[in-house]
């Protein structure tokens, strides 16, 4: 194992979303950002990792943005990588998940000597899913989805990951890509001796031009028609009362007359 | 005209290749076009039949022993050739955690799109399909259109309800497709250790989060799911930060939609609300009285759940003898 590629996103931090009320949009523009919780506990992964090979790996990582990102690049580097890669172009703005992979798989193409490749098992703000196995499709690796336990045994990567109705484990042939989910770790917040020295690390800022791609590659190839924020009609009906009896008593005739329980 | 034609359904899954058979079948008729199941598998020939009660009028059968079960690369292998050779306008893949993948590498190898993990999939006004998807944390609906064909749209299970079977004529075609070796190789299945009925099967769901003190604290929960023929639920963090349940329903977990959803101790953050989204009814019971789970629920008691809930299950239990 010498290099292990960490893809991370600048996300929405969708808690702190607000919505206006009367035209049900998202007021995203204002909202705050950081590093997409899932793409943290790969990276976090990829450190454990490298911790247990004694340091002899390297983490780099590698975000594709329309924005400016320095400060969750910083972050990562505080936490333990030893590279940060960004391809920032103005016309990623409207980028999908097909551009968003066929970029990072150009930038680590152009990398190189990666053994193993660990993304979030999906963004969280647009919580697609799609990009680590569009990313493995476009390099012709193997990808293993949701995985919640992983350990590194020579050229190979045995991994327990989470399906519907079962936990499967898998062996999988080194170079591949890894998607974790939430569960797999707790992510380290970084010392101030962390922090200090990753300023001294090194962030490679490529353009588009720099990695040869073709633009129609990564036009979008849907077209988000509108993002509203949902309706809720829900009821809201406060219940009240001189004791838990009464509440309980109270709620238990509401539901019988809304129909659901009691009617089998 | 467009060389593109036909709806498809595929999952590995029986019971969810019928949920969306439904859809398919509804959006074809507007189209004038017909729906086709894509069956995969290993001696699974008996399952068309049922497939064409539910709405399709062509199987195409791909069964090989190397497709026993699923494998990421021979799946695809075999649903990317036939995409090809016949072209089909949608896809509808069923949005397991495998199907995902799967659709996600179909549509990369056709350098298409894929809407993922729609709750709704409907024709505009100009006939394009749109797909309907829960984005920003469960903060908002995206409508999401497709600029190339064939549209490739994931369908998690119960979004659609199963089409009631009839006999119908359909064809059964039988294809002999070359299988690629799976690139991963499955060492151990573990059934995930569940309640006896799946949270997206329940009517009713009687669930915590945080506001649960202790682990055996939840047979309260069970007591008052009992009278309600129902089963418990829990949040993300019960399950992820203290290890009491190994699944929990949200955005990123089960997506449900009971009859009744009593959300106990729930503060009511937006994941967590964008996975009970399309329950009936909605109860929230909370210490908090400006917890978020209020603006959401139909009926809201602000108490302790300690109290509530054994009261509610007398009170269920006398009105309803």
């Amino acid at each position: 194992m010498k290099r292990i590629i960490v893809c991370l996103k600048q996300a929405v931090d969708v808690s702190q979303l607000k919505v206006d009320p009367a035209t049900r949009q998202l007021l995203v523009a204002g909202a705050p950002k950081k590093m997409s919780d899932f793409d943290k506990n790969a990276l976090e992964e990829a450190i454990r990792i490298k911790e247990k090979f004694g340091g002899s790996v390297e983490i780099f990582t590698v975000t594709v943005t329309a924005e400016d990102v320095k400060a969750i690049l910083r972050e990562a580097l505080a936490m333990g990588a030893d590279k940060a890669y960004v391809v920032n172009d103005v016309s990623f703005k409207n980028i999908d998940t097909f551009g968003t992979a066929y970029v990072l798989a150009g930038a680590i193409k152009k990398i190189g000597g990666f053994d193993l490749i660990l993304c979030g098992e999906t963004s969280l703000d647009s919580f697609s899913g799609l990009v680590g196995a569009r990313l493995a499709e476009l390099l012709g690796l193997p990808q293993v989805g949701y995985v919640r336990k992983l350990s590194v045994e020579g050229e190979v990567v045995v991994a327990e990951r989470m399906l519907e109705n079962a936990v499967e484990t898998v062996k999988v042939k080194l170079p591949a890509v890894v998607s974790v989910t939430r569960e797999i770790n707790q992510p380290r917040i970084p010392s101030l001796m962390m922090i200090m020295k990753a300023s001294k690390k090194e962030i490679v800022s490529w353009v588009v031009a720099d990695l040869g791609l073709q633009a129609e590659k990564f036009t979008a190839k849907i077209d988000v028609v509108e993002v509203l924020a949902p309706k809720t009609e829900r009821k809201k009906i406060k219940i009240t009362g001189e004791s838990v009896q009464e509440i309980a008593e109270k709620l238990a005739k509401a539901l019988i007359q809304e129909g659901i329980v009691g009617r089998r | 005209m467009s060389e593109f034609k036909g709806v498809w359904v595929f999952s590995e899954m029986q019971d969810l290749m019928l949920e969306m058979l439904r859809k398919a079948r509804e959006i074809a008729d507007k189209r004038q076009s017909e729906v086709a199941a894509v069956l995969v598998g290993f001696n699974v020939q008996g399952r068309a039949d049922e497939l064409i009660r539910h709405g399709a009028d062509k199987v195409y059968l791909v069964d090989n022993q190397m497709l026993e079960r699923f494998g990421l690369e021979s799946y695809l292998s075999v649903l990317h050739n036939l995409v090809v050779s016949y072209k089909p306008e949608i896809v509808m893949v069923g949005s397991t955690r495998n199907g995902k993948a799967l659709a996600a590498r179909l549509a990369t190898r056709l350098d298409v799109g894929v809407a993922p993990d729609c709750n709704g999939l409907n024709l505009d006004e100009q006939g394009r399909l749109i797909g309907e998807r829960i984005t920003y944390g469960g903060n908002a609906i995206a409508r999401i259109a497709f600029k190339v064909k064939p549209c490739i749209v994931t369908v998690p299970s119960r979004v659609f309800e199963k089409p009631e079977p009839k006999e119908r004529d359909g064809q059964l075609v039988r294809l002999d497709v070359k299988v690629e070796g799976s690139k991963v190789e499955v060492v151990d299945v573990k059934p995930l250790e569940m309640s006896s009925v799946r949270l997206e099967d329940a009517d009713v769901i009687v669930s915590c989060g945080r506001g649960l003190e202790k682990k055996e604290d939840k047979v309260l929960l069970e007591e008052l799911a009992n009278v309600l023929g129902g089963v418990v639920g829990n949040t993300r963090p019960l399950a992820e930060d203290r290890k009491w349940f190994t699944e929990w329903v949200g955005l990123s977990g089960h997506k449900v939609k009971p009859k009744l959803y009593i959300a106990c101790g729930i503060s009511g953050v937006i994941q967590h609300v964008a996975g009970i989204r399309d329950a009936k009814v909605i109860v929230a019971v909370n210490k908090d009285e400006n917890a978020p789970i209020f603006e959401v629920a139909d009926y809201g008691v602000v108490g302790n759940l300690y109290e509530i809930l054994p009261a509610l299950k007398e009170a269920l239990k006398k009105q309803l003898q």
